[in-house]
Protein backbone atom coordinates (compact mmCIF):
# COMPACT_ATOMS: atom_id res chain seq x y z
CA UNK A 1 0.00 0.00 0.00
CA UNK A 2 1.41 3.45 -0.84
CA UNK A 3 2.03 5.93 1.95
CA UNK A 4 -0.79 8.22 0.87
CA UNK A 5 -3.25 5.31 0.57
CA UNK A 6 -2.17 4.18 4.01
CA UNK A 7 -2.88 7.63 5.47
CA UNK A 8 -6.31 7.70 3.82
CA UNK A 9 -7.13 4.18 4.95
CA UNK A 10 -6.09 5.06 8.50
CA UNK A 11 -8.52 7.98 8.46
CA UNK A 12 -11.30 5.76 7.10
CA UNK A 13 -10.73 3.16 9.82
CA UNK A 14 -10.71 5.93 12.45
CA UNK A 15 -14.08 7.19 11.19
CA UNK A 16 -15.41 3.70 11.82
CA UNK A 17 -13.62 3.10 15.11
CA UNK A 18 -14.35 6.47 16.69
CA UNK A 19 -18.05 6.28 15.82
CA UNK A 20 -18.36 2.81 17.35
CA UNK A 21 -16.56 3.89 20.48
CA UNK A 22 -18.65 7.03 20.95
CA UNK A 23 -21.90 5.19 20.26
CA UNK A 24 -20.86 2.40 22.62
CA UNK A 25 -20.14 4.94 25.32
CA UNK A 26 -23.45 6.76 24.78
CA UNK A 27 -25.40 3.52 25.04
CA UNK A 28 -23.53 2.54 28.17
CA UNK A 29 -24.97 5.65 29.84
CA UNK A 30 -28.28 3.76 30.06
CA UNK A 31 -26.81 1.09 32.35
CA UNK A 32 -29.06 0.94 35.38
CA UNK A 33 -31.42 3.58 33.93
CA UNK A 34 -33.17 1.93 31.01
CA UNK A 35 -36.99 1.94 31.10
CA UNK A 36 -37.26 -1.81 31.67
CA UNK A 37 -34.82 -4.48 32.84
CA UNK A 38 -34.71 -6.39 29.54
CA UNK A 39 -33.74 -3.24 27.69
CA UNK A 40 -31.10 -2.38 30.28
CA UNK A 41 -29.53 -5.76 29.52
CA UNK A 42 -30.01 -5.36 25.77
CA UNK A 43 -28.47 -1.90 25.52
CA UNK A 44 -25.54 -2.93 27.72
CA UNK A 45 -24.88 -5.85 25.37
CA UNK A 46 -25.17 -3.66 22.29
CA UNK A 47 -22.84 -1.14 23.88
CA UNK A 48 -20.28 -3.82 24.70
CA UNK A 49 -20.44 -5.19 21.15
CA UNK A 50 -19.85 -1.69 19.77
CA UNK A 51 -16.81 -1.16 21.93
CA UNK A 52 -15.59 -4.55 20.70
CA UNK A 53 -16.11 -3.41 17.12
CA UNK A 54 -14.28 -0.16 17.85
CA UNK A 55 -11.39 -2.24 19.14
CA UNK A 56 -11.32 -4.21 15.88
CA UNK A 57 -11.15 -1.05 13.76
CA UNK A 58 -8.50 0.50 16.04
CA UNK A 59 -6.46 -2.66 15.52
CA UNK A 60 -6.85 -2.17 11.77
CA UNK A 61 -5.35 1.31 12.24
CA UNK A 62 -2.61 -0.21 14.35
CA UNK A 63 -1.76 -2.70 11.60
CA UNK A 64 -1.20 0.23 9.25
CA UNK A 65 0.52 2.73 11.47
CA UNK A 66 1.77 0.86 14.51
CA UNK A 67 -0.21 3.14 16.83
CA UNK A 68 -1.46 1.59 20.05
CA UNK A 69 -5.28 1.15 20.06
CA UNK A 70 -5.59 2.25 23.67
CA UNK A 71 -3.75 5.49 22.92
CA UNK A 72 -5.99 6.11 19.94
CA UNK A 73 -9.10 5.64 22.07
CA UNK A 74 -8.05 7.41 25.25
CA UNK A 75 -5.46 10.00 24.36
CA UNK A 76 -6.88 11.84 21.38
CA UNK A 77 -8.98 14.96 21.86
CA UNK A 78 -12.31 15.97 20.31
CA UNK A 79 -10.77 17.77 17.34
CA UNK A 80 -8.83 14.60 16.47
CA UNK A 81 -11.82 12.29 16.68
CA UNK A 82 -13.51 11.23 13.44
CA UNK A 83 -16.90 10.20 14.81
CA UNK A 84 -20.17 11.40 13.27
CA UNK A 85 -22.32 14.02 14.99
CA UNK A 86 -25.18 11.54 14.88
CA UNK A 87 -23.52 9.24 17.38
CA UNK A 88 -22.17 12.09 19.50
CA UNK A 89 -25.65 13.37 20.39
CA UNK A 90 -26.57 12.90 24.05
CA UNK A 91 -28.70 9.84 24.65
CA UNK A 92 -31.99 11.74 25.03
CA UNK A 93 -35.05 9.67 25.86
CA UNK A 94 -35.46 6.00 24.95
CA UNK A 95 -37.15 6.88 21.63
CA UNK A 96 -34.17 9.03 20.66
CA UNK A 97 -31.62 6.38 21.60
CA UNK A 98 -33.40 3.55 19.82
CA UNK A 99 -34.12 5.55 16.65
CA UNK A 100 -30.50 6.68 16.53
CA UNK A 101 -29.51 3.05 17.00
CA UNK A 102 -31.75 1.94 14.14
CA UNK A 103 -30.31 4.58 11.81
CA UNK A 104 -26.74 3.64 12.78
CA UNK A 105 -27.39 -0.13 12.59
CA UNK A 106 -29.10 -0.03 9.21
CA UNK A 107 -26.31 2.13 7.78
CA UNK A 108 -23.65 -0.12 9.22
CA UNK A 109 -25.25 -3.28 7.82
CA UNK A 110 -25.25 -1.81 4.34
CA UNK A 111 -21.68 -0.60 4.68
CA UNK A 112 -20.47 -3.98 5.92
CA UNK A 113 -22.11 -5.74 2.96
CA UNK A 114 -19.95 -3.62 0.70
CA UNK A 115 -16.79 -3.85 2.78
CA UNK A 116 -17.14 -7.64 2.55
CA UNK A 117 -16.18 -7.30 -1.13
CA UNK A 118 -13.33 -4.85 -0.61
CA UNK A 119 -10.02 -5.70 -2.21
CA UNK A 120 -8.41 -5.10 1.18
CA UNK A 121 -8.25 -8.33 3.20
CA UNK A 122 -8.55 -6.49 6.51
CA UNK A 123 -11.90 -4.97 5.47
CA UNK A 124 -13.24 -8.32 4.29
CA UNK A 125 -12.21 -10.12 7.48
CA UNK A 126 -13.58 -7.51 9.87
CA UNK A 127 -16.81 -7.06 7.90
CA UNK A 128 -17.38 -10.83 8.14
CA UNK A 129 -16.75 -10.74 11.89
CA UNK A 130 -18.94 -7.74 12.65
CA UNK A 131 -21.92 -8.33 10.33
CA UNK A 132 -23.65 -11.18 12.23
CA UNK A 133 -23.38 -9.28 15.52
CA UNK A 134 -24.83 -6.20 13.84
CA UNK A 135 -27.79 -8.28 12.68
CA UNK A 136 -28.82 -8.82 16.28
CA UNK A 137 -28.60 -5.07 16.93
CA UNK A 138 -30.49 -4.15 13.79
CA UNK A 139 -33.39 -6.47 14.50
CA UNK A 140 -33.67 -5.16 18.00
CA UNK A 141 -33.60 -1.45 17.17
CA UNK A 142 -35.91 -1.88 14.20
CA UNK A 143 -38.52 -3.70 16.26
CA UNK A 144 -38.48 -0.99 18.94
CA UNK A 145 -38.83 1.81 16.36
CA UNK A 146 -41.87 0.00 15.01
CA UNK A 147 -43.37 -0.59 18.45
CA UNK A 148 -42.95 2.99 19.61
CA UNK A 149 -43.90 4.61 16.31
CA UNK A 150 -47.13 2.60 16.19
CA UNK A 151 -47.72 2.69 19.93
CA UNK A 152 -49.43 5.41 21.91
CA UNK A 153 -49.81 9.08 21.00
CA UNK A 154 -46.94 9.84 23.37
CA UNK A 155 -44.56 7.21 22.00
CA UNK A 156 -45.37 8.33 18.45
CA UNK A 157 -44.70 11.97 19.35
CA UNK A 158 -41.37 11.13 20.97
CA UNK A 159 -40.32 9.05 17.96
CA UNK A 160 -41.26 11.82 15.56
CA UNK A 161 -39.37 14.40 17.65
CA UNK A 162 -36.33 12.14 17.59
CA UNK A 163 -36.55 11.76 13.83
CA UNK A 164 -36.84 15.52 13.36
CA UNK A 165 -33.53 15.96 15.19
CA UNK A 166 -31.67 12.96 13.79
CA UNK A 167 -32.62 13.02 10.12
CA UNK A 168 -30.50 16.06 9.12
CA UNK A 169 -27.52 14.50 10.92
CA UNK A 170 -27.64 11.42 8.69
CA UNK A 171 -25.75 13.34 6.01
CA UNK A 172 -22.56 12.32 7.81
CA UNK A 173 -23.64 8.85 8.91
CA UNK A 174 -21.38 7.07 6.42
CA UNK A 175 -17.61 7.42 6.64
CA UNK A 176 -16.03 9.27 3.75
CA UNK A 177 -13.23 7.64 1.86
CA UNK A 178 -11.13 9.82 -0.40
CA UNK A 179 -12.10 9.58 -4.08
CA UNK A 180 -8.92 7.60 -4.76
CA UNK A 181 -9.69 5.10 -2.00
CA UNK A 182 -13.22 4.50 -3.29
CA UNK A 183 -11.99 4.21 -6.87
CA UNK A 184 -9.32 1.72 -5.79
CA UNK A 185 -11.91 -0.81 -4.57
CA UNK A 186 -10.81 -0.65 -0.95
CA UNK A 187 -14.05 1.01 0.16
CA UNK A 188 -17.50 1.67 -1.34
CA UNK A 189 -18.53 5.11 -2.52
CA UNK A 190 -20.44 6.75 0.31
CA UNK A 191 -22.67 9.04 -1.76
CA UNK A 192 -24.04 6.01 -3.60
CA UNK A 193 -24.45 4.09 -0.36
CA UNK A 194 -26.32 6.96 1.23
CA UNK A 195 -28.90 7.01 -1.57
CA UNK A 196 -29.58 3.28 -1.27
CA UNK A 197 -29.73 3.49 2.49
CA UNK A 198 -32.00 6.53 2.61
CA UNK A 199 -34.44 4.90 0.15
CA UNK A 200 -34.85 1.82 2.33
CA UNK A 201 -35.02 3.76 5.58
CA UNK A 202 -37.60 6.20 4.24
CA UNK A 203 -39.77 3.38 3.07
CA UNK A 204 -39.60 1.69 6.49
CA UNK A 205 -40.36 4.96 8.26
CA UNK A 206 -43.39 5.47 6.04
CA UNK A 207 -44.59 1.96 6.91
CA UNK A 208 -44.52 2.90 10.58
CA UNK A 209 -46.11 6.27 9.98
CA UNK A 210 -43.12 8.44 10.75
CA UNK A 211 -42.44 11.45 8.55
CA UNK A 212 -38.98 12.64 7.62
CA UNK A 213 -38.75 16.38 8.32
CA UNK A 214 -39.88 18.57 5.45
CA UNK A 215 -37.67 19.77 2.66
CA UNK A 216 -35.05 17.94 0.69
CA UNK A 217 -33.49 14.70 1.72
CA UNK A 218 -29.98 15.20 3.14
CA UNK A 219 -27.06 14.25 0.90
CA UNK A 220 -23.92 12.49 2.00
CA UNK A 221 -21.16 14.77 3.18
CA UNK A 222 -17.74 14.24 4.60
CA UNK A 223 -17.53 14.53 8.36
CA UNK A 224 -16.56 17.96 9.52
CA UNK A 225 -16.86 19.44 12.94
CA UNK A 226 -18.26 17.83 16.04
CA UNK A 227 -21.20 18.18 18.32
CA UNK A 228 -20.43 20.27 21.40
CA UNK A 229 -21.35 17.15 23.36
CA UNK A 230 -18.26 15.28 22.20
CA UNK A 231 -15.70 17.05 24.38
CA UNK A 232 -17.59 16.39 27.66
CA UNK A 233 -18.12 12.76 26.56
CA UNK A 234 -14.41 12.27 25.97
CA UNK A 235 -13.52 14.04 29.22
CA UNK A 236 -15.64 11.52 31.08
CA UNK A 237 -14.62 8.50 29.07
CA UNK A 238 -10.90 9.28 29.17
CA UNK A 239 -10.79 10.56 32.73
CA UNK A 240 -9.51 7.42 34.42
CA UNK A 241 -6.89 6.76 31.73
CA UNK A 242 -5.60 10.32 32.10
CA UNK A 243 -5.37 10.15 35.89
CA UNK A 244 -2.32 7.98 35.66
CA UNK A 245 -0.85 7.75 32.19
CA UNK A 246 0.84 4.46 31.48
CA UNK A 247 -0.93 2.61 34.27
CA UNK A 248 -1.22 -1.11 33.60
CA UNK A 249 -4.65 -2.67 33.99
CA UNK B 1 18.52 -29.75 4.06
CA UNK B 2 21.17 -30.14 6.74
CA UNK B 3 20.74 -32.59 9.57
CA UNK B 4 20.42 -29.69 12.00
CA UNK B 5 17.44 -28.21 10.11
CA UNK B 6 15.62 -31.52 9.93
CA UNK B 7 16.17 -31.94 13.69
CA UNK B 8 14.50 -28.57 14.21
CA UNK B 9 11.57 -29.54 11.98
CA UNK B 10 10.86 -32.77 13.83
CA UNK B 11 11.32 -31.10 17.24
CA UNK B 12 8.91 -28.40 16.04
CA UNK B 13 6.10 -30.74 15.24
CA UNK B 14 6.47 -32.39 18.64
CA UNK B 15 6.32 -29.01 20.34
CA UNK B 16 3.30 -27.99 18.26
CA UNK B 17 1.56 -31.23 19.27
CA UNK B 18 2.32 -30.62 22.93
CA UNK B 19 1.00 -27.06 22.61
CA UNK B 20 -2.21 -28.38 21.06
CA UNK B 21 -2.57 -30.73 24.01
CA UNK B 22 -2.01 -27.97 26.58
CA UNK B 23 -4.47 -25.71 24.77
CA UNK B 24 -7.14 -28.40 25.08
CA UNK B 25 -6.85 -27.92 28.84
CA UNK B 26 -7.47 -24.16 28.66
CA UNK B 27 -11.07 -23.73 29.67
CA UNK B 28 -13.38 -20.98 28.55
CA UNK B 29 -13.40 -18.65 31.59
CA UNK B 30 -17.15 -17.99 31.32
CA UNK B 31 -18.14 -21.59 30.58
CA UNK B 32 -15.52 -23.61 32.48
CA UNK B 33 -16.73 -27.00 31.23
CA UNK B 34 -15.53 -26.47 27.67
CA UNK B 35 -12.03 -25.80 26.37
CA UNK B 36 -11.03 -23.14 23.89
CA UNK B 37 -10.16 -25.95 21.47
CA UNK B 38 -13.63 -27.52 21.72
CA UNK B 39 -15.17 -24.08 21.24
CA UNK B 40 -13.33 -23.91 17.93
CA UNK B 41 -11.36 -20.80 18.75
CA UNK B 42 -7.92 -21.96 17.56
CA UNK B 43 -7.06 -21.00 13.98
CA UNK B 44 -3.46 -22.23 14.00
CA UNK B 45 -0.47 -23.17 16.09
CA UNK B 46 2.91 -22.75 14.44
CA UNK B 47 6.53 -22.87 15.48
CA UNK B 48 7.79 -19.78 13.74
CA UNK B 49 11.39 -20.27 14.82
CA UNK B 50 12.97 -22.81 17.10
CA UNK B 51 11.14 -22.85 20.43
CA UNK B 52 8.93 -19.90 19.49
CA UNK B 53 5.23 -20.64 19.22
CA UNK B 54 2.54 -18.49 17.68
CA UNK B 55 -1.07 -19.29 18.43
CA UNK B 56 -3.62 -17.57 16.21
CA UNK B 57 -7.08 -17.58 17.74
CA UNK B 58 -10.41 -16.25 16.65
CA UNK B 59 -12.53 -14.85 19.49
CA UNK B 60 -16.22 -15.67 19.64
CA UNK B 61 -17.91 -12.30 20.10
CA UNK B 62 -15.89 -9.15 19.31
CA UNK B 63 -16.77 -7.46 22.59
CA UNK B 64 -16.11 -10.52 24.72
CA UNK B 65 -14.42 -9.22 27.88
CA UNK B 66 -12.66 -12.54 28.36
CA UNK B 67 -10.45 -12.18 25.28
CA UNK B 68 -7.40 -10.93 27.18
CA UNK B 69 -7.75 -13.63 29.84
CA UNK B 70 -8.05 -16.32 27.20
CA UNK B 71 -5.02 -14.99 25.33
CA UNK B 72 -2.95 -14.98 28.49
CA UNK B 73 -4.05 -18.52 29.38
CA UNK B 74 -3.12 -19.68 25.88
CA UNK B 75 0.31 -18.08 26.15
CA UNK B 76 0.89 -19.81 29.49
CA UNK B 77 -0.24 -23.11 27.97
CA UNK B 78 2.31 -22.80 25.18
CA UNK B 79 5.11 -22.13 27.69
CA UNK B 80 3.95 -25.05 29.80
CA UNK B 81 4.13 -27.23 26.69
CA UNK B 82 7.82 -26.33 26.40
CA UNK B 83 7.90 -23.27 24.15
CA UNK B 84 10.74 -20.88 24.95
CA UNK B 85 8.63 -17.94 23.93
CA UNK B 86 5.03 -17.69 22.82
CA UNK B 87 2.78 -15.10 21.28
CA UNK B 88 -0.96 -15.20 20.87
CA UNK B 89 -2.44 -13.25 18.00
CA UNK B 90 -6.04 -12.50 17.12
CA UNK B 91 -7.06 -13.82 13.76
CA UNK B 92 -10.24 -13.23 11.79
CA UNK B 93 -9.47 -15.39 8.84
CA UNK B 94 -11.31 -17.68 9.05
CA UNK B 95 -13.68 -15.90 11.43
CA UNK B 96 -15.16 -17.81 14.32
CA UNK B 97 -18.71 -19.08 13.82
CA UNK B 98 -20.76 -21.08 16.30
CA UNK B 99 -20.66 -24.02 13.87
CA UNK B 100 -17.04 -24.47 14.99
CA UNK B 101 -18.23 -25.65 18.41
CA UNK B 102 -17.54 -29.39 18.51
CA UNK B 103 -20.27 -32.02 19.01
CA UNK B 104 -18.78 -32.92 22.37
CA UNK B 105 -18.74 -29.31 23.49
CA UNK B 106 -22.42 -29.02 22.59
CA UNK B 107 -23.35 -31.82 24.97
CA UNK B 108 -21.15 -30.32 27.65
CA UNK B 109 -22.92 -26.96 27.21
CA UNK B 110 -26.25 -28.75 27.57
CA UNK B 111 -25.20 -30.54 30.77
CA UNK B 112 -23.95 -27.19 32.07
CA UNK B 113 -27.50 -25.88 31.57
CA UNK B 114 -26.73 -23.77 28.51
CA UNK B 115 -28.69 -24.57 25.35
CA UNK B 116 -26.22 -24.95 22.47
CA UNK B 117 -26.67 -22.79 19.35
CA UNK B 118 -28.52 -24.27 16.38
CA UNK B 119 -26.24 -25.67 13.68
CA UNK B 120 -26.66 -24.14 10.26
CA UNK B 121 -27.71 -26.99 8.01
CA UNK B 122 -26.56 -25.18 4.90
CA UNK B 123 -23.00 -24.80 6.13
CA UNK B 124 -23.09 -21.11 6.92
CA UNK B 125 -24.52 -19.71 10.12
CA UNK B 126 -25.53 -16.58 8.23
CA UNK B 127 -28.54 -18.52 6.95
CA UNK B 128 -29.85 -18.77 10.50
CA UNK B 129 -30.52 -15.07 10.20
CA UNK B 130 -32.73 -15.38 7.11
CA UNK B 131 -35.80 -15.85 9.22
CA UNK B 132 -36.47 -13.69 12.23
CA UNK B 133 -36.41 -16.49 14.80
CA UNK B 134 -34.43 -19.45 13.45
CA UNK B 135 -31.45 -18.26 15.44
CA UNK B 136 -33.38 -18.87 18.65
CA UNK B 137 -34.84 -22.34 17.99
CA UNK B 138 -33.81 -24.40 20.94
CA UNK B 139 -34.76 -27.15 23.38
CA UNK B 140 -34.93 -26.76 27.14
CA UNK B 141 -31.73 -28.05 28.80
CA UNK B 142 -33.80 -29.06 31.82
CA UNK B 143 -36.66 -31.10 30.31
CA UNK B 144 -35.90 -31.22 26.57
CA UNK B 145 -39.13 -29.52 25.51
CA UNK B 146 -39.20 -27.48 22.29
CA UNK B 147 -42.00 -25.40 23.71
CA UNK B 148 -40.17 -22.37 24.98
CA UNK B 149 -40.34 -18.61 24.74
CA UNK B 150 -37.57 -16.15 23.95
CA UNK B 151 -37.54 -13.63 26.79
CA UNK B 152 -34.59 -11.52 25.65
CA UNK B 153 -32.28 -11.86 22.67
CA UNK B 154 -29.64 -10.35 24.94
CA UNK B 155 -28.41 -11.91 28.15
CA UNK B 156 -25.81 -11.68 30.90
CA UNK B 157 -22.92 -12.06 28.45
CA UNK B 158 -22.65 -11.12 24.76
CA UNK B 159 -22.97 -14.78 23.77
CA UNK B 160 -26.26 -15.59 25.51
CA UNK B 161 -30.00 -15.16 24.98
CA UNK B 162 -32.65 -15.77 27.64
CA UNK B 163 -35.57 -18.18 27.31
CA UNK B 164 -38.28 -19.61 29.52
CA UNK B 165 -39.50 -23.19 29.05
CA UNK B 166 -43.29 -23.30 28.81
CA UNK B 167 -43.30 -26.96 29.83
CA UNK B 168 -41.25 -27.05 33.01
CA UNK B 169 -41.31 -23.27 33.61
CA UNK B 170 -37.54 -23.08 34.10
CA UNK B 171 -35.69 -20.10 32.65
CA UNK B 172 -32.55 -20.98 30.72
CA UNK B 173 -29.83 -19.35 28.66
CA UNK B 174 -28.97 -20.20 25.08
CA UNK B 175 -25.60 -19.76 23.41
CA UNK B 176 -26.41 -17.46 20.50
CA UNK B 177 -25.50 -18.64 17.01
CA UNK B 178 -22.98 -16.45 15.22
Amino acid sequence: MSDSTSVEMRDYFLQLADSELVLGHRNSEWTGHAPILEEDIAIANISLDEIGHARLWYRAVSDLSGEDPDRLAFFRNASQFRSSQLVEQPKGDWAFTILRQFLADSAERLLLTHLATSNLEMCVDLAAKIAPEETYHFRHSRSWVKRLALGTAESRRRMQDALDTLWPLTSQIFPSPSAELAASGATPDSAELFGVWADSVESFLTEVSLVTPGGERPVHEARSGHSKSLAPLLAEMQEVAHLEEGAAW
Amino acid sequence: MSKLSSDVVSAGSQLVERVHHELSLVMDPEIPVVSVVEMGMINSVTETSEGHIRVAFSPTFAGCPAVEVIARDMENAAIKAGATTAEVTLSYNPPWTSDRISEEARSKLLSFGLAPPPVASSGSTLHLFDSEYDAYKTSCPNCGSDHNRLVNPFGPTPCRALHVCESCQEPFEQFKPL
